[in-house]
């Protein structure tokens, strides 16, 4: 692990894009409630453009790639893909569905040695699963794909996010993935559709709920460790920024947008005009972003949770603002230790123009503080 | 002494970043780091170039003794091979392919 902090590090210093995530279609073959992408297809790369942008990437000092989607199956070149990534050395990790996974094709991935395999599991219960996938017999499928993968030593790892639907299936999911040898990751995070389309929120869980899974220790071990009182930033946090979008990873979409991250829709170029180098070094849009640090932000800086927040900038410029806070981390973060953020306290002020402001008592607190 | 051929295993990923070469095993999360004379082995270890032309391309390179860098380039080959992470040969790639094949 220390290796991999130094090699983060270096590759900040030296200005490398360590690791990709390329969305090779956004078609899929599930309809998830909660999904933020429109599956039409509107132009996707060609096999050679994707050829090229591989080996673009592989100049610029990309090692870490992710291939997802969309589901990265549905392209008949997948195989063609993840072939040639491996060729260029990459490490290739794969996001997907898994639902068209078979023996054969496990085996193929297995002997292209791909790294790790993330797959979206909603539910152990088939009626939870495949009313989110909306893809009947998804979740039969998913599972006995996990067992072709693992019977070739391939790493599975099962992504679980937690949405309204499936807000008590968290544990058992864990217990599912430990059954099937797999890793087990937890996400209750719904972002708002790359469009701007923010329905899809309403599916999010509420306060209360995300309480309760903070405070279950099966999802997040130490719970006391986990809801502790925020620590105030210090110098070095203030000079701090929140992860590696823009600075050392980026998105590239299936039309071949580059984006400081998926999450993260802030358009810096396109890989059809320009070479990805160029964008990542000289795009104005990637250089303003990673140019931001903790003290630049007028309302997280002086916020109690600004030194352990995991604040994600992109959230934030979803909401207007991609210096301002992110409702979705104050939430978190709030809800974590029952201390108000700045954003939190900001929003209440605006909301209530020329009166007393009363600070609410806080719902909960795990250590009894404030 | 007889000829060997160095080959980077298979299963691997590795980028060269710095003058570094970061080398990491599909489904192991171990990460290996080369300093740049052992990056320049590992460039050159294509399975078809003798080892003993990497000790002489470092010779021209370096300023380093034959019998020193015979030595140095033995050890880490070695080292490398009990990792996994290099395939040591005693004929080149292909030379077997073209005896399958009946290829001169």
């Amino acid at each position: 692990m220390r290796l991999m902090e130094e090699l983060k590090s270096k590759a900040l210093s030296l200005g490398v894009p360590l690791s990709a995530h390329l969305d090779v279609t956004y078609r899929c073959n599930e309809r998830c409630d909660h999904c933020y992408l429109d599956h039409d297809d509107k132009g996707e790369l060609t096999t050679p453009e994707i050829f090229a942008l591989l080996e673009q990437m592989a100049e610029a000092g990309v090692l870490f790639l992710t291939l997802s989607g969309g589901e990265p199956l549905v392209r008949r070149d997948i195989f063609d893909i993840i072939a040639r990534a491996r060729e260029l050395t990459f490490n290739v990790k794969l996001k997907t569905n898994a639902v068209m996974i078979r023996e054969e094709q496990a085996k193929r991935l297995k002997a292209l040695g791909v790294d790790g395999i993330q797959i979206s599991v909603y539910s152990h219960r088939s009626e939870v699963h495949d009313a989110i996938t909306r893809l009947p017999g998804s979740l039969k499928r998913t599972l006995a794909a996990i067992r072709f993968l693992r019977s070739q030593g391939l790493k599975v790892m099962i992504a679980n996010v937690l949405m309204r639907d499936n807000l008590q299936d968290g544990v058992e999911v864990q217990r599912l993935a430990g059954e099937l040898d797999a890793k087990y990751t937890l996400d209750p995070t719904i972002t708002p559709m790359m469009n701007g389309d923010t329905s899809v929120l309403r599916l999010r869980i509420d306060s209360l709920d995300l309480a309760q899974v903070f405070r279950t220790p099966e999802l997040v071990g130490n719970v006391e460790e986990f809801c502790a009182p925020p620590e105030p930033a210090d110098e070095d946090a203030m000079d701090s920024f929140p992860c590696g979008a823009g600075h050392t990873s980026c998105y590239i979409s299936p039309y071949g947008e580059v984006y400081p991250c998926v999450q993260f829709p802030l358009p810096c170029g396109n890989v059809r005009r320009e070479k990805f180098i160029d964008i990542w070094k000289n795009s104005a849009e990637m250089n303003e972003v990673r140019s931001i640090r903790l003290r630049d932000l007028p309302t997280c800086s002086t916020c109690a949770h600004g030194g352990t927040c995991t604040r994600c900038p992109g959230l934030a410029y979803m909401e207007g603002n991609m210096r301002g806070p992110s409702s979705a981390d104050c939430e978190r973060s709030f809800v974590r230790t029952g201390i108000m953020t700045a954003g939190m306290r900001a929003k209440q002020t605006r909301a209530m123009p020329g009166l007393v402001q009363i600070v609410a008592a806080p719902v909960m607190s795990a250590s009894g503080a404030v | 002494m007889s000829e060997h051929f160095v080959a980077r295993a298979p299963a691997l990923a590795y980028r060269m970043i710095g003058g570094e070469t970061i080398i990491m095993v599909a489904g192991d999360a171990t990460l290996f780091s080369l300093d740049e004379v052992a990056s320049f082995i590992w460039q050159r270890a294509d399975g078809r170039t003798p080892l003993r032309s990497i000790v002489e391309a470092i010779c021209e390179e370096y300023d380093v003794a034959p019998a020193v860098a015979r030595h140095d380039a033995e050890e880490f080959v070695a080292s490398l091979a009990g990792r996994g992470l290099l395939v040591i040969r005693s004929h080149g790639a292909g030379e077997e392919d073209r005896k399958v094949m009946g290829k001169p």
